[in-house]
C-alpha cells in the first residue's frame, strides 16, 4: 500500500518535473510501438480484407492460422528475430539487433496477425452488406476491397489501437531484441522490468502508471479524432 | 411490339418479339441440398418494355433476378446475353437496384463518383462532376450532393441508389422491390423515375408485390410461382384474364401456396 502512495507521488514529480531520462524512454516507447502499428496496420488490412472478400482451397485452414497466431508468446518471437538479427543469423549482416528497428520488427511480427484476424472480421461482417450492390455496380475484386477498407475505415481504427495496446505493453520481445540498453533500447516496459528486478518497486509502479497514462492518452486521442470523423461521415 | 403483346396471353416462357432476345434464362436452376428454388426455367427477355415480375413470397423472384443479373451462380441452366453466356462484359451492360438501398458510407456525390469510376474504370483519377451533377439532378438530389449518403431519408437513399445504378449506362435494369419500404409519395417519384429511363430504352425488369404499382407500370408480367415461370403475359390481358391457377389467386388476394 506504502508502495502505491509513493509511486502515485514519484509518477507526478517525474511527469511534471519533465524528466529527461523518462521523456527519452516515453519518446523511444511511442515511437517503436506507433511505427510497429503502422507497418502492421499495412499488412494486416489488406491481408485482413483479402481473407475476407477471397474463397480459395485452403482459406478455412488460413484463417485458423491468423488467428492462432494472435497468441504468439513475445518471448518466442524475441528468441526467433533474435536468432536471425544475431551476428552469426541469416540477417546478421545488417546488424540491427540491440537497435530500436529490431524492436519494431519483433512488434510488428506480434501484432500484424492480431490486426489482419480482427480486420478480416470487421471487412467480412462489411463485405455481406456490400457485396451484391458493389458487384452490380462492377467492383472488381480490388475496387472491392479498397471500398471495404475505406467504408470500414472507423472500425479498423479500432483494430489499430487494439493493436497498438498490445505492442505498448509487449516487454517479453523487446527486451531480448533491444537488450534494454540505456539511452538506445530502454522503453516503458523494460524500464518497469528492470526496476521491478532491483526491488525498487514504486519507481516501476510509477513507470506503470505513466505507461497506462500514455496508452489512454493515445486511446483518447485516436477515439476523438474517430467520433469527429465519424459524425462527419454519419457512417 | 405492344400491341403484339396486348394479344392473348403467351405460354410460360415465350417470347413476345421477334429477334434475338437481350436476355435468356434456358433450364435456369438453382438448388440448395436438396430443395429446388428455381427449377428449369426459362425465359426471354427483350429490349424496351417493362417487365414485371410477380408472385408469392418464396417463389424465387429476388433470386431469379440476382442469376439473370450474374450476382449468383446458377446450379443448372445458363443465362445468356445476346446469344452468348452471360461474362463480365455483360454484367456491366446490366445493373440492379435493390429492395434496402445499400449506399456507401460517404458523402452523396462519392456515391455516383463510385459507380463512375466502376464505368470508366478510372479508380483514382479525375472525376467527371458534370456527370455526376446530372445524374443527381435527374433524381433531384443535386442540393444534397455534399451531405452523407446514410443521413438521406428512406425515399432519397433509394433514388440515389437508382442514379447510382444509372450511373453505369446500363441497357437494362433489374429493381428488386425497390418501393416496398417506401411511402406514396417517394414510391410515385421511383416510378415517375423508372418510366423516364425506359423511355430512354432502358430494360426494366422490376420485381414486386403491389398489385397496383404493377398496372401502372408492366407491358408485361411474368408470373413466377415454386421457382418456374407460372404465366407470362401482356399487362392487360394478365390483369383481365390471368391464364393460370396461381396467378388468378395471386390476384385474387387468396393464399397462393
Amino acid at each position: 500500500m506504502q508502495d502505491l502512495t509513493e509511486a502515485f507521488g514519484l509518477a507526478a514529480a517525474l511527469a511534471i518535473g519533465f524528466d529527461a531520462d523518462l521523456m527519452e524512454i516515453v519518446a523511444l516507447s511511442l515511437h517503436v510501438s506507433l511505427t510497429a502499428t503502422l507497418i502492421a496496420c499495412a499488412i494486416g488490412f489488406p491481408l485482413g480484407a483479402a481473407l475476407a472478400v477471397s474463397r480459395f482451397p485452403g482459406r478455412g485452414a488460413a484463417l485458423s492460422l491468423v488467428n492462432a497466431l494472435m497468441g504468439l508468446p513475445p518471448v518466442v518471437v524475441g528468441l526467433i528475430v533474435y536468432i536471425h538479427l544475431s551476428r552469426a543469423g541469416p540477417l546478421g549482416f545488417l546488424g540491427l539487433l540491440y537497435t530500436p528497428t529490431a524492436m519494431i520488427i519483433a512488434q510488428v511480427i506480434l501484432i500484424a496477425p492480431i490486426i489482419a484476424a480482427l480486420s478480416r472480421q470487421v471487412i467480412e461482417d462489411l463485405h455481406r452488406e456490400y457485396a451484391e450492390p458493389l458487384r452490380s455496380l462492377g467492383a472488381g475484386r480490388g475496387a472491392m476491397i479498397g471500398a471495404l477498407l475505406y467504408d470500414g475505415r472507423f472500425a479498423l481504427s479500432t483494430v489499430a489501437l487494439a493493436g497498438f495496446g498490445r505492442a505498448v505493453a509487449e516487454v517479453g520481445a523487446v527486451m531480448i531484441v533491444g537488450g534494454n540498453i540505456d539511452h538506445l533500447t530502454r522503453v516503458m516496459t523494460t524500464a518497469i522490468a528492470l526496476e521491478t528486478s532491483k526491488g525498487d518497486l514504486a519507481l516501476a509502479l510509477a513507470l506503470g502508471i505513466i505507461l497506462l497514462l500514455i496508452a489512454l492518452g493515445v486511446n483518447a486521442a485516436a477515439t476523438a479524432v474517430k467520433l469527429r470523423a465519424e459524425r462527419a461521415a454519419y457512417a | 411490339m405492344l400491341d403484339r403483346m396486348g394479344e392473348a396471353a403467351l405460354s410460360p416462357g415465350a417470347d413476345i418479339s421477334c429477334g434475338a432476345p437481350l436476355l435468356e434464362a434456358r433450364g435456369l436452376s438453382f438448388a440448395v441440398g436438396e430443395t429446388s428454388l428455381i427449377d428449369g426455367l426459362d425465359l426471354r427477355l427483350d429490349a424496351a418494355a417493362a417487365t414485371i415480375v410477380m408472385g408469392p413470397n418464396g417463389a424465387g423472384k429476388s433470386l431469379l433476378l440476382r442469376l439473370l443479373h450474374g450476382l449468383v451462380a446458377p446450379t443448372g441452366g445458363a443465362v445468356l446475353w445476346r446469344g452468348a453466356a452471360l461474362g463480365e462484359s455483360g454484367r456491366r451492360a446490366q445493373a440492379m437496384v435493390f429492395q434496402q438501398a445499400t449506399l456507401l458510407r460517404r458523402s452523396v456525390a462519392a456515391n455516383i463518383d463510385f459507380a463512375l469510376a466502376r464505368r470508366t474504370r478510372r479508380a483514382w483519377g479525375r472525376r467527371d462532376p458534370s456527370r455526376r451533377d446530372a445524374l443527381l439532378a435527374q433524381v433531384g438530389l443535386l442540393g444534397k450532393a455534399r451531405q452523407p449518403a446514410r443521413r438521406l431519408s428512406g425515399g432519397e437513399q433509394q433514388r440515389l441508389a437508382l442514379a447510382r445504378a444509372l450511373a453505369t449506362e446500363p441497357e437494362i435494369l433489374f429493381l428488386d422491390e425497390p418501393t416496398a419500404s417506401l411511402d406514396p409519395a417517394s414510391t410515385a417519384m421511383i416510378e415517375a423515375l423508372v418510366q423516364g429511363v425506359k423511355a430512354r430504352g432502358v430494360k426494366i425488369v422490376f420485381v414486386t408485390h403491389d398489385v397496383g404499382q404493377a398496372r401502372r407500370l408492366a407491358d408485361e408480367v411474368v408470373f413466377v410461382h415454386r421457382g418456374r415461370v407460372a404465366e407470362r403475359a401482356a399487362a392487360a390481358t394478365f390483369f383481365s384474364a390471368p391464364a393460370s391457377a396461381p396467378a388468378q389467386a395471386y390476384l385474387d388476394g387468396r393464399l397462393v401456396l
